[in-house]
């Protein structure tokens, strides 16, 4: 599925919980923090860590026959919970379309608030990072081709 | 009679709701918010008698300037200074403890030693080591303990002849502790070092007298005692002031300038180069005349009632953790965290019930270090709050709880 196609799927999810009333959302995000595998722990290292000043975020990416996987893991429920709906949204894909990809879709489901800089919670280093790690994935399998 | 209702009145900020809810906030350890009389003398300022100060012949002119002036001068009152020009308009506490270190760079030498506290807030520490780079000086620490209170045991062997500044904060910002800065001033002077008390975090609950203390400076940011942002002061003793070196350059501070040579203008103009945040300056003046009216002995009472209920109430939570002193030790301040629960998303949760609260390091991260914490919730107060608006937080942890754990 494309990332386009995904990030319509969770905004689908999402516009089921009544847009009165936050806790739905939130408890949806929280136990998608719960329930996220967690990210090898060889590869929580310091040199993984993207420190926001809020919470903590730890981020690997692997390159997998043309496509790349991320794993990652935060110190905070709500960062993980944010981080498991991006690497639902990033995770698998080609590095073309990852860089191409928006995150626009996380104001759609009413959490832009956790995706500011102002939040510094990590979230939007981890985006930049995202696409970095895509980046240097394409232009390793253009040399290579 | 502590009529809460009635000062309520008076910020209009607090009568909004946020997302819905009315609006809780504990943040006030950031930031305060400001009553009518302060918000309407900046409008006043702009309305009626904007112009620059000490500069025009003109009437409006005049009338700014002598505003700002009696600013000065409700200011040198309120702390007791024994001098107008020793108090120095700042943009706020980082501002005059970067003019103070600033200043010393001529008086110090890689023989000094420069002491701060274990519990400082970054502005306080940072600036200091700046001037440790720039001259060669040693910075050490006053340790903390446990308790979250500064460990004095050791004072005799870190507080010694090679010591030249002294910095420490009258009360933390991160856990509320209030500091024993009168036995800290009497022994740094027994060496004959100058102390900068941080006061950023005193000023809003109680009045320092800075004759009584004998501290040689003493900073305050307006934007904490509900005066506009951008606002502030630095008391120095003259002494002091006359031995330092400017912070900046330009106009207002010279006497004579040629392209040889400036000499400076006298205190407190010396330290005050440009155009000032007027409007600032005069409604940091009516804040101070505001508090003043409601009286800082009703204030610091009311302050500790809230701050004993909510310790009671926050305590009671079951794994709660409360960090630094006991409630006769600190100010209005409860900084906590539950166990099992990040303090980010115990905030972002408090959020979305429309109660501020402040979460992490708190630009402390030695403090928070300390603990091997990643940071802390804190719930700040100020006497505008209400025991009402502590019953919605310690609600609204409850309900982060549930669905957290």
């Amino acid at each position: 599925m494309s990332i386009s196609a995904i990030q319509e799927e969770i905004v689908a999810e999402f516009e089921l919980f009544d847009p009165e009333n936050w806790d739905e959302r939130y408890q949806y995000v929280i136990d998608l923090g719960k329930s996220l595998p967690l990210i090898d722990a060889k590869y929580k290292t310091d040199e993984n860590i993207i420190k926001g000043c809020q919470s903590k975020v730890w981020l690997h990416a692997d390159y997998e026959g043309g496509k790349v996987v991320y794993s990652a893991d935060s110190d905070a429920i709500l960062t993980k919970g944010l981080i498991a709906i991006l690497i639902r949204s990033f995770s698998h894909q080609a590095p073309k379309d990852i860089l191409e990809a928006k995150t626009d879709f996380i104001d759609r489901i009413g959490l832009k608030e956790h995706l500011s800089p102002t939040r510094a919670n990590g979230l939007v280093s981890m985006v930049k990072q995202i696409k970095m790690y895509a980046l240097a994935f394409s232009s390793k399998s253009e040399q290579q081709a | 009679m502590f009529n809460v209702q009635a000062i309520r009145a008076d910020f209009p900020i607090l009568t909004q709701t946020v997302k819905g809810k009315n609006l809780v906030y504990f943040d006030n350890a950031a930031t305060s918010q400001k009553p009518k009389q302060v918000i309407e003398a900046i409008a006043n300022y702009y309305e009626t008698i904007n112009a620059n100060i000490h500069r025009g012949v003109h009437y409006l002119s005049q009338i700014s300037t002598d505003r700002y002036e009696a600013a000065r001068e409700t200011i040198r009152k309120h702390v007791n200074a024994q001098h107008a020009f020793e108090i120095i308009f700042t943009s706020g506490t980082t501002h005059g403890i970067n003019l103070v270190a600033s200043g010393f760079e001529p008086l110090l030498n890689e023989n000094d030693e420069i002491l701060i506290g274990a519990l400082e807030h970054h502005s306080n520490i940072v600036p200091w080591q700046f001037l440790a780079e720039r001259t060669g000086a040693k910075l050490r620490v006053i340790p903390m303990l446990e308790n979250g209170t500064l460990d004095l045991s050791s004072l005799s062997e870190i507080l010694t002849e090679k010591t030249k500044v002294v910095a420490v904060n009258h009360i933390s910002n991160a856990l509320g502790t209030i500091n024993p800065i009168r036995e800290i001033i009497a022994a740094a002077h027994a060496v004959g070092a100058a102390v900068l008390i941080d006061g950023a975090q005193a000023a809003p609950h109680l009045q320092p007298d800075v004759q009584a203390l004998d501290c040689d400076f003493y900073t305050v940011s307006g934007h904490k005692i509900c005066a506009p942002t951008g606002s502030g002061f630095l008391y120095g003793k003259e002494s002091w002031l006359n031995k330092m070196r400017p912070y900046q350059g330009g106009g207002e501070m010279i006497k004579e300038v040629t392209f040889e040579k400036t000499t400076y203008a006298d205190l407190p103009h010396k330290f005050e180069a440009g155009t000032p945040n007027i409007e600032g300056g005069i409604g940091l003046g009516v804040a101070l005349d505001y508090l003043n009216n409601i009286g800082f002995d009703k204030i610091a009472a009311q302050e500790q009632s809230l701050l004993e209920y909510a310790t009671a109430k926050i305590s009671a939570i079951d794994g709660a953790r409360i960090y630094g002193p006991d409630t006769s030790h600190k100010t209005s301040v409860v900084s906590f965290n539950i166990e099992g629960v990040h303090p980010y998303d115990l905030g972002a949760l408090l959020d979305k019930m429309g109660i501020a609260v402040r979460t992490g390091h708190h630009c402390a991260q030695p403090i928070m270090n300390f603990f091997d914490i990643p940071g802390t919730v804190r719930a700040s107060m100020m006497f505008y709050n209400t025991f009402e608006e502590i019953d919605a937080l310690v609600n609204g942890i409850e309900k982060a709880k549930q669905m957290l754990l």
